[in-house]
């Protein structure tokens, strides 16, 4: 039952970039077309998922006992910067065919603030601070809710490629406005857990 | 003179360049939470900048990156010391996003397109200028988003007591505050 919580409350309520503006780079930058969207989200979902997973561990196995957490800041990001290129080179063995449909997107994930603002919320949050689990569900799920944001974004914005938009609106500006109307019909989500 | 001026103005990061949405967009709450994020950034940038310019010829071209984020990500640190000591209020306030300096794109991308290749003095300036221009647009943004959200700006009543439009303080003013602004500087530029 917390699982399903959990999940819910990541994607819809507190969604990641809607509500709790990380990523907002990929988000931009990456949703010209439905496809691409879908390949990052996934992208990101598996990363992320990973690099909660061992920065958890790093903290309470490392830093924590040797009273270094000061260092979190530059520990996890060489940890994240080291596990996007394991995690690239492994792909490129295990399953090319995933690595065709994954592979641009891996090396952009690294400067996804996402990415390590999950892992750093992780570790401040009162209740998944303790539960490598809960942690690992929480990170997955706020993966999950990039790529949802990231998809129905990139919809519309492939619908505006249709419209007429005055010259000076064109590109960012209407992206930005319509991420916030998104935004809006995001916070009708608050409280539904 | 020319680095110092470029950031500020006809290069500014954020509504030029559109470089570092994410605090641009998280921080801005109000116009003291997005001057002290400028700041921050500004300070840390300054800094990088200068250390990168004086070791350009130590780093090895191939690992310069992984050098490059480890050397921000130690100022970022030593910001996020100070403003825990010194500022505590505004520490609490801007939270997640003091850390998350570290992988702003202005700092990796003025590291790589400046700082590695001009001398530690033009490297200062461009920092400097960039900070500023940085500080600048989040400072207007927040005021904006402040005055628009509550009425205030810098704490400092302008609107009666009882006005308030919420949304511009949550997540969707952050956005279309933002899209005007830009819509507002492509106009300027014609």
């Amino acid at each position: 039952m917390i699982y399903i919580l959990i999940f819910i409350s990541a994607v819809f309520i507190n969604n990641v970039v809607l509500s709790q503006i990380l990523g907002i780079c990929p988000f931009l930058g990456v949703s010209k077309k439905i496809d691409t969207a879908l390949g990052m989200g996934a992208s990101v979902t598996f990363v992320m998922a990973i690099a909660t997973a061992v920065t958890f561990l790093l903290m309470q196995y490392i830093l924590i006992p040797l009273n270094l957490e000061f260092m979190q800041t530059i520990s996890f990001i060489l940890v994240i910067a080291a596990l996007v290129q394991m995690v690239e080179i492994m792909l490129k063995k295990v399953s090319p065919a995933l690595y065709q449909s994954l592979g641009v997107f891996l090396p952009l994930i690294t400067t996804n603030c996402a990415v390590l603002g999950v892992a750093i919320l992780v570790t401040k949050h009162e209740i998944y601070k303790d539960s490598l689990l809960q942690s690992v569900v929480y990170a997955t799920s706020t993966a999950i809710g990039f790529g949802v944001a990231l998809v129905i974004f990139a919809g519309i914005r492939e619908q505006l490629n249709l419209a007429n938009i005055p010259k000076a609106m064109k590109g960012m500006p209407i992206a930005l406005i319509t991420a916030g109307i998104l935004a809006m019909i995001f916070i009708g989500f608050a409280g539904i857990v | 003179m020319k680095p110092l001026t470029n950031g500020i103005l006809k290069e500014n990061p954020v509504l030029v360049l559109l470089l570092g949405m994410c605090p641009t967009l998280a921080t801005t709450t109000s116009a003291i939470n997005g001057c002290g994020m400028g700041m921050a950034t500004a300070f840390v940038l300054v800094c990088s900048n200068l250390t990168i310019s004086l070791l350009r010829n130590l780093i090895p071209d191939t690992v310069r990156i992984p050098a490059f984020v480890v050397l921000i990500a130690s100022f970022v640190t030593v910001v996020e010391m100070l403003m825990q000591a010194y500022v505590p209020a505004l520490y609490d306030s801007l939270g997640l996003f003091i850390p998350l300096i570290v992988v702003n794109c202005i700092l990796l991308g003025r590291a790589e397109a400046f700082a590695s290749k001009n001398s530690p003095v033009a490297s200062l300036l461009d920092g400097l200028g960039m900070g500023i221009g940085f500080t600048l647009a989040l400072t207007l943004l927040g005021s904006i988003r402040e005055l628009l959200g509550t009425g205030k700006i810098f704490g400092q009543t302008i609107f009666p007591e009882d006005y308030g439009l919420l949304t511009f303080v949550l997540a969707p003013g952050a956005f279309i505050v933002l899209g005007f602004l830009i819509v507002i500087v492509n106009k300027l530029k014609k």
